[in-house]
């Protein structure tokens, strides 16, 4: 049954197209959307940024020179807090070299950077996943069902909107207890009403169109039309505001863990690394640096992709560019 | 209109009941015993019945969310654990402190962030545009501490010595005491509760230096607070000018802008005159919601800057744990936020006068 859901509004542009200009070849929306996303230089850096850390987060075992957790006391001569040394830009051969220098419990730097990577693409896909399913189902109920449904589920959604969310997540957090599994509980909570309200809005638009009406005449029910119809036909915002969700949800991470909040030491976490060093920041500014530094990257990539994707997938501006 | 605005008034009642329900669920959320959690693990069991018959925790829930609504409706928002003082003098006295600091921080952004809009918008794809852009894309993606701490890094510390060299902690220099301006005019009151809003507005440093007329601290105060508010009003600053260019390259395209080329109108009057009216309205909501960032900036700004506000002393109670201070503490932010967004709401109607005819 997927299969032909998947089909239909794919199938009907193409129906048209091809009786329109019937020389050409027939599009797709996803065609469309990534030759326009592929045309936006911004998406483009974006995507590029993003697939540099998934490379770096896999691979971080091969790519860092030090385990993140190793002390280095005995093992190198290195001190706390120790500048960094790099070769090309002319440390002494002789000296071990750590590209942002030695953390102030002896550790190197860049390896934690570098497995850093792997918890902040985790904590993103992990909290916006939770949010987005939780946020669809109400969402989509309460758009599709309306009624006292659509107003308790709605009213509820407003109330967690109207705390500002990084303060409402600390407050969750300071109740179940700082932890990077309760942080991350906490943001996906707070994120729930975004895609509640996107789901909804776009299952009202969908709901009374004529290939829905269609599937409802020929008995099928609530759910298989819910879950077969509507929902994969209102798809392209959610993407979007996922992508977007996903910058969101790292820097409130991010955030949470700088107040001592999330991730505890020794993880190797950007936000709990900048937090132990904050006090740092006139002596050994780098260790301070490094770890926002890759913040801006990371979020800065999902912002970049999330514009692109919303330019591509609008299909007003899919309109204008034809 | 008069309807319009009684409906919306009304219609944020439930939201700020939600808010009450939200908190009050949250709290009972604590693991383990209130009496023990409040009073600590040596409490003995004559001291909790007491405690728990004094609080009404052994009366049905419904009663007890009834209790902390009136409680609340009173003001009185219980005795922090850490502190040992009622929420309510806490509250007050370190509010001054983030609501300098936010207004400042808001000012920064609208008065930098609008500008930079306009001019990246009528100069689309000049240096200025992509700069701007540039600059407003990572802006977004910015931890705010991250800034904070590279700031006071910057003019603390490599600037040291300069003009441009910066304050990294504190509301005033050591030596320096602010005297309130009641005080100075020489106010005989008695009245204790006109003692206490006194008190809270002479704690607005800036204002306090201008009503007694203290150059000198107005200036020390000011330079204290630049950095973080810079810190705190990047990220709306990069929303801001982002909003404005698109809703500016959205009205420069319409027909009543070609009437107005047409009319010979100059590029300046069009731009401000016409251009920038019809643009300001998405402007107005985008503000309206970076409420909420510049209240959770400020949390975040105030550890780093060393100043006594409420984000500080949020962050002081998180590490101990002083439940009561950071439920009050969300209750009235949550509040403060819902009032403002009906201020906003408000202020839309006078903007756009279909919404009223609505």
């Amino acid at each position: 049954m997927t299969e032909v859901t998947k089909s239909e509004p794919t199938g009907k542009v193409e129906k048209l197209e091809a009786e329109q200009l019937s020389t050409e070849k027939p599009t797709t929306l996803w065609g469309t959307a990534r030759r326009r996303l592929i045309k936006r230089k911004s998406a483009l850096i974006g995507m590029g940024i993003l697939g540099a850390l998934a490379v770096i987060a896999i691979f971080a075992p091969w790519l860092a020179p030090y385990p993140p957790g190793e002390v280095l006391i005995g093992v190198e001569n290195v001190k706390a807090r120790q500048a960094p040394c790099i070769h090309l830009l002319g440390c002494p051969a002789d000296q071990p070299q750590h590209i942002m220098g030695i953390d102030g419990n002896v550790r190197d730097e860049f390896s934690r950077v570098l497995y850093g990577a792997r918890l902040s693409l985790v904590i993103g896909f992990t909290t916006v996943t939770f949010a987005i399913i939780i946020g669809t189902v109400l969402g989509a109920l309460a758009g599709y069902l309306g009624g006292w449904v659509d107003n308790v589920i709605m009213r509820f959604m407003d109330v967690l909107l109207a705390f500002p969310s990084l303060l409402l997540a600390i407050a969750i957090v300071t109740i179940l207890g700082p932890g990077l599994i309760n942080a991350l509980l906490a943001i996906g909570i707070v994120s729930i009403p975004a895609y509640a309200r996107v789901v909804r809005s776009a299952v009202l638009s969908t709901r009374d169109k004529d290939f829905v009406q269609a599937s409802r005449s020929m008995g099928g029910s609530t759910f298989h039309i819910l879950f077969g119809h509507v929902l994969p036909n209102s798809m392209t915002p959610l993407i979007v505001q996922g992508t977007l969700g996903i910058a969101t949800a790292i820097l409130d991470a991010a955030g949470l863990s700088f107040l001592g909040l999330g991730a505890q030491p020794p993880t190797a976490e950007w936000g709990s690394m900048l937090s132990a060093e904050r006090n740092q920041v006139f002596t050994a500014p780098y260790l301070v640096f490094y770890p926002g530094l890759a913040i801006i990257l990371v979020v800065l990539s999902f912002n970049l992709l999330g514009d692109g994707l919303r330019d591509a997938l609008d299909p007003s501006l899919a309109m204008k560019s034809k | 209109m008069f309807t319009y605005l009684l409906r919306r008034i009304l219609s944020s009642i439930p939201v700020l009941f939600g808010i009450l329900a939200v908190t009050f669920i949250l709290a009972r959320l604590i693991p383990g015993d209130p009496c023990r959690a409040m009073l600590g693990e040596k409490a003995t069991q004559t001291v909790c019945d007491t405690f728990i018959h004094q609080h009404g925790l052994d009366k049905p829930i419904l009663v007890q969310f009834g209790i902390y609504i009136g409680e609340i409706a009173r003001g009185d928002f219980g005795v922090s654990l850490r502190l040992g003082i009622p929420v309510t003098e806490l509250l007050l006295e370190r509010l001054p402190t983030t609501l300098e600091l936010s207004f400042a921080a808001m000012g920064f952004s609208i008065l930098v962030g609008i500008p930079l809009g306009i001019i990246s918008a009528v100069r689309q794809n000049s240096l200025v545009d992509i700069g701007t852009m540039l600059v407003a894309n990572i802006g977004i993606s910015m931890p705010v501490f991250w800034l904070g701490l590279m700031l006071e890094y910057v003019f603390a510390l490599l600037l040291k010595g300069t003009p441009f060299q910066l304050p990294p902690s504190g509301r005033l220099s050591a030596g320096l005491s602010p005297v309130p301006f009641y005080v100075v005019w020489g106010w005989q009151v008695t009245s204790k509760g006109l003692i206490g809003i006194l008190d809270f507005v002479s704690r607005l440093n800036l204002l306090n230096a201008i009503l007694t007329g203290r150059p000198d601290i107005f200036w020390d105060a000011l330079k204290h607070l630049i950095l973080p508010a810079v810190t705190v009003g990047t990220i709306p600053l990069a929303l801001i000018a982002r909003m404005t260019r698109a809703s500016m390259l959205d009205v420069l395209g319409t027909e009543y802008m070609r009437t107005a080329r047409a009319k010979g109108l100059t590029r300046y009057m069009q731009v401000m005159k016409h251009g920038l009216r019809n643009a300001l309205l998405p402007l107005v909501t985008i503000i309206g919601l970076s409420l909420g960032t510049f209240l959770g900036g400020a949390v975040l700004t105030e550890t780093i800057f060393g100043l006594s506000g409420l984000g500080r002393i949020l962050y002081d109670s998180i590490t101990a744990r002083d439940y009561i201070v950071v439920q009050s503490f969300t209750v009235v932010i949550a509040v403060f936020f819902v009032v403002l967004n009906l201020i906003v709401d408000i202020l839309y109607t006078y903007l756009d006068p279909r919404v009223r005819l609505e």
